[in-house]
This record gives structure tokens, sequence and C-alpha cells, in this order.
């Protein structure tokens, strides 16, 4: 791999772990292996106190760490504000006041910001998998005589921090260069420089590339063309990656703030981030912020709650591709 | 393709040339430019131009109405001499250092005793996560408020449970780093403890057993086997997070917006501020590209330093 920047290695633990779907059946699931301490470790009474003692701090730390906030900022939602500014840690018993949710949702415009967030995630997904599946397809499969010349002009990218084209992606928002158009305060100014991820073509590329090309070879012998073949033998082996890929285009796209900010610069399309940012500077009384921060806390945390499981295993596999 | 030593050359050639474009389109030539339309349109508008026109625009004088005036390195002393400048970037290297010492190790700690644990594992790590998927805004507005100065202040008031503070935290310009640092560590360890622990759990369990026989504690086990089995991707989370850090805006923008007293002004802010407040886009692609040249070297030398220390 190049020498600046990340490099792109897939650990072999993880290779096991994203493979295409061949008709293999799943394997059974190992049973945890040992780590530093052994099972003989684990019947000394000094390991066992003390790790006793370590796993009770770790879960009272985490669990105020973790989800102390969050039920803070629960609590404080239906709180007045006079209660949360003046005593804070007093309002778990103070009345509630459920109308800070409904003034949040609609008098802050919490409700249709979310609304947004789900347009902008969702139309950055549809640009992420379909620009770097046809990139990862052509620089895998396909791969005209060109595609070296391709793939090293896209991995380049992948060696220049952000912060480099931040202004100049601004400008070109501002006014595309020979379309003539301005896409500042249309969703497409979000969803079309999300598509430019290198990192997305790249891990593509690698799971395309293990695909075993014996399959492609049987259906191109059957007369399926390039583009069938891409569509009913390619994409479908791929679910789980391009589940992943999914995955981490919605949790980018549902944490960005600088560049929805910069680009939907109208109220009515910011995304939540940008919104509930905002809120300080307006007249919402302090209890309704609170509100609209829990409504924006409480989906994400909800959704991934729910499908922790699959959330964890397509983050850390991520994290393989990543380091 | 078969060299053919025919005398009238013209027609061949032509001949040449109508069947080259039919082989072309037949293996598959169309296919492969229709495939590469959306990727370098994509790309071109989006990553490759920017780039460009960012390395131009850092060397021209702009106003979006007129002609760029070619201005040469003009943008760069502007920059460079900039009175804000040395202490923005000491910040942003103060920042890099208080997430490397303290923020740094915490996602290594709960990877390996979530690890060692037999039961319950994944409940700790659906804890250690949860702040992850807190958005960025919502989370420091929160914190914005716990990080209230006065002694009624939530973090204030727990620390008086134990007899400490009240501490200024946002306010005084020794703790407002190290508060974006704490603040930072709970939003980012839980994500980054689960790409530890996917790494921990491919090192062999016959490295421990091997260590056990040859009479290794627990901890110098954790300590020469786990750590050192975690160092290429230590490297790399560890290159990773200084970027990151070097490029740090969201934080220091909601929080506290460069203060007090530009205590938290960044890079990123000061780039910020030149296009987005001054309008000087000159002066903000000039200090991108010094940054993003100061992170390509920084990734380099990390490169080679990091490899002189690996085994092979």
């Amino acid at each position: 791999m190049s020498a600046a920047g990340p490099s792109i290695v897939i650990a072999p633990a993880e290779l096991s772990a994203i493979e295409p779907v061949v008709g293999r059946r799943r394997r059974p699931r190992e049973a945890k292996e040992r780590g530093a301490i052994s099972a003989a470790d684990r019947k000394r009474p000094i390991v066992m106190v003390s790790m006793w003692i370590i796993q009770v701090a770790m879960f009272v730390g985490l669990l105020v760490a973790g989800l102390g906030p969050i039920a803070w900022s629960a609590r404080a939602s239906v709180s007045s504000s006079q209660d949360i500014i003046s005593d804070p840690m007093g309002i778990w018993t103070a009345p509630p006041r459920w109308g800070n949710i409904e003034q949040a949702w609609n008098g802050a415009l919490i409700g249709s910001s979310l609304g947004n967030t789900v347009i902008v995630a969702l139309g950055s997904t549809v640009t992420t998998l379909f620009v770097s599946a046809t990139a990862a397809y052509l620089l895998s499969v396909l791969r005209p005589r060109w595609s070296a010349l391709l793939s090293g002009a896209i991995l380049a990218t992948l060696f220049l921090p952000g912060v480099i084209s931040l202004v100049p992606l601004y400008l070109t928002i501002l006014h595309m260069p020979v379309l003539n158009v301005s896409l500042l305060n249309t969703f497409w100014g979000v969803w079309l420089p999300a598509g430019a991820s290198a990192f997305n073509v790249i891990v593509l590329k690698r799971f395309f590339d293990s695909i075993p090309r014996e399959l492609i070879e049987a259906a191109r012998i059957d007369g399926a063309s390039a583009m069938r073949v891409f569509t009913t033998v390619v994409i479908p082996l791929s679910r789980p990656i391009l589940g992943v890929v999914t995955l981490l285009t919605i949790i980018a796209s549902w944490k960005d703030y600088l560049w929805p900010m910069l680009v939907l610069a109208a109220p009515s399309l910011q995304p939540v981030s940008v919104t509930l940012a905002n809120l300080p500077n307006g007249s919402m009384p302090f209890a309704v912020q609170m509100a609209a921060v829990f409504l924006t806390i409480i989906i994400p945390v909800a959704l991934f709650v729910v499908f922790q499981r699959q959330f964890l295993r397509g983050v850390s596999s991520a994290g393989g591709l990543k380091g | 393709m078969s060299r053919t030593i025919d005398l009238d050359v013209a027609p061949v050639r032509a001949r040449r040339r109508r069947r080259s474009i039919v082989d072309w389109y037949r293996s598959g030539g169309l296919t492969a430019v229709l495939f590469a339309v959306p990727v370098v349109l994509i790309f071109l508008y989006f990553s490759w131009g920017p780039v460009v026109r960012g390395v131009l625009m850092s060397v021209e004088k702009t106003n979006l109405i007129g002609p760029a005036l070619w201005v040469g390195l003009n943008n760069f002393t502007y920059v460079l001499t900039d009175p804000g400048l040395p202490q923005a970037a000491l910040n942003t290297a103060y920042y890099a250092l208080l997430g490397l010492v303290f923020g740094f190790p915490v996602p290594i700690l709960i990877a390996v005793f979530v690890n060692e644990l037999r039961r319950y594992g994944w409940m700790y790590n659906l804890l250690a996560y949860l702040p992850a998927v807190v958005p960025p805004v919502a989370g420091i507005l929160l914190w914005k408020f716990f990080y209230d100065p006065s002694s009624g202040g939530i973090f204030n008031g727990i620390l008086g449970w134990f007899g400490l503070g009240p501490l200024p935290w946002l306010n005084s310009e020794a703790m407002a780093m190290p508060s974006l640092v704490l603040y930072t560590t709970w939003a980012g360890a839980g994500a980054t403890a689960i790409i530890y622990l996917a790494a921990i759990g491919g090192i062999s369990p016959e490295l421990y057993e091997a260590a056990e026989i040859d009479g290794a504690g627990i901890w110098s086990r954790l300590w020469h086997v786990t750590i050192p089995q975690l160092r290429n991707v230590i490297f790399i989370m560890m290159l990773l997070q200084l970027i990151g850090t070097f490029q740090l805006f969201t934080e220091p923008f909601l929080f506290t917006g460069g203060g007090p007293n530009n205590a938290t002004q960044t890079i990123m802010l000061k780039i910020y501020n030149y296009a987005f407040v001054n309008g000087d886009y000159g002066a903000a692609t000039a200090l991108s590209v010094l940054l993003a040249l100061f992170l390509c070297v920084l990734s380099v030398v990390y490169h080679f330093i990091t490899k002189r220390w690996s085994p092979s």
C-alpha cells in the first residue's frame, strides 16, 4: 500500500466474517475462545474477586457515561425550563410537562427537519451505492485497459485530507462548472458529493474481487450481458458488504453538520443537526431546546438498540476494512 | 493482433480500424465506458476538481465575480503572518496531544476488558457504544449544559458530592481544551473500542497459552501478548485519530466558537472564518493546502517510524 494515509487492509478475521454468500451455509457459532485470562486463572479467588470488582466498576461507569446523559435528556425534555436550570439533578421528581415535546416537534421544526435528515441520508446512500458499485464492478470485473489509471486516480484521493477541498467544493456547489447551475439549497448539493468516496469504491472492489470468477464466467457463457451479470450475479452476492456501506453512509450523513449547514441554508431544507444547532439562537424556551435534543437522540438510539447485533457486526467489520 | 506486411497500407489500416472499433464494442468497451460515467463525473465534480481548484485558488485572488488574479504566494504570506495563526496551530497540536494521552487509551482498555468477559459482554458493548449513536450536535448541546460553570451545573454538582470543584470548564482558557477532549473521548471511545474488540478477537489463543506455560501472569500476558498483537491496529487508529483531530471543527465551533480568548481556536475554525465569515477564499484555501501538506508529511513520517518498530 501507499506510504501516506490509512491503508486498507482486510484482517483475516474480517475476511471470513464478510464474504460472498455463495450458497454457503452459515458456519456454526464457535464457542468463545479464551482471552488473556485462562480457565484456571478464573478459579483463583483473587482473580475472581478483582474481576468482579472491575466488572461492577466498569458497569457502573459505562451505565453513567453511556445511559446517563440520554436518560437525563429524556427527563429534561418533559420538565420546565425553570426546574432544569435551577436544579438540573433534581428534575427527576419535578412534575412532568408533556407539552415540550409537541412544541419542539412542531414549533421548533424538529419534526420536519428529522424528515429532511431522512431524505439526506437516503439520497446520499443511493448515490454512494450507485457510484461505488458501478465503479467497483468496472475496476474488478470489466477491467478495461484504462482501469489501472482510473483506480489510481480514485485511490489517490484517499490520501488527501478532506480539508483541502472544503472551500472549492462549496464554490463548485455554488456554481457547477459546465452545467452552470447552482446546487445551493437543493438536496443534490448533499447527495452528489456523498458519492465521491474512494473508501467505499475500494471496499466494494475488494469484495467483488473475492467473488469466484467461475460464477461470472458461467453467466457470460449463458449469454448474460455485462449489465445483467452486474444486476443478477454480482449485486445479489454482495448484499453483506452493500449493507455495511449503507450503514456507514447513513451514520455519516446523520452526523454531518458542517456541510449541510453550508449547502442547505434555507430553514425548510435543513437536516436536524443544523436546526438543532441554531435553536439556542432562537426564542424557544430552554426546556423546548432540551426536548428537541432528546427527539434527535432517541431515534438513532432506539434504532441502535433494536438492531444492535447487526449494527455492531457491520461497524466492526467496517473497522476491519479500515484498519 | 497479427502483423501484416502488406504494401498498400491505406485500405488495410481503414479495415483494421473498423474492425478494432467493432472488436472494442464486442469486448465490452462501450459497457465499460457506461459503467465509468457515474464515478468519473462524480469524482471530477466533487473530488478531483475541487482538489485541483483548491491548489489553484491558493495562489489567486478572487471575489467570484471578476476573473481571478494570480497573486503568487501572497495568500500564503498573508496566512502565515496572521497573528492568530501560532495560537491556532498550538491549540490544534495541544488538542491532538491531549487526545492521544488521555483519549486514545480509553477504547483499548474497554476492548481488552470486554474481551475477558464470559457473559454479558454484549451489555457492556451496548452501553459503551451508545454515545457514538448520539448525533454530535445533540451531544454537544447537552454537554454544553452539563459544563455549566456555576456550582449548580451538572458536572459541578456531581463533583460537589465528592467535595470537589466547582470547575470553570469551558469558561476558562486553561480548561476549555481539556473539556473538549473529555467530550470527544466520551463520544468516540465506544465506536473505536468495537474496532479494537474485533482485532483482539483475532488474536490466537495459543499465544496466551504459551505465555501462561512460560509462567507469565495476567498483566504480563496483556502487556506482552495482547498489546504487541494489536500493534498494527493501534498504529493505524493513532494516525486516523491524529488526522481527525487536526481537522477538528464541529466541537470548538459549537461549544466555544473558538473562545474564551481564542483558547479553542483551531486551524479548521480559522479556515472556516477566512472563507465563510471574511469571504477571503484565497486565504482559506492557502491555509487548507498548508494543513493538507502537513497531514501528508505527518502520514509519511509516521509510516516510516512505525515501520521501523514493526518486526517485519
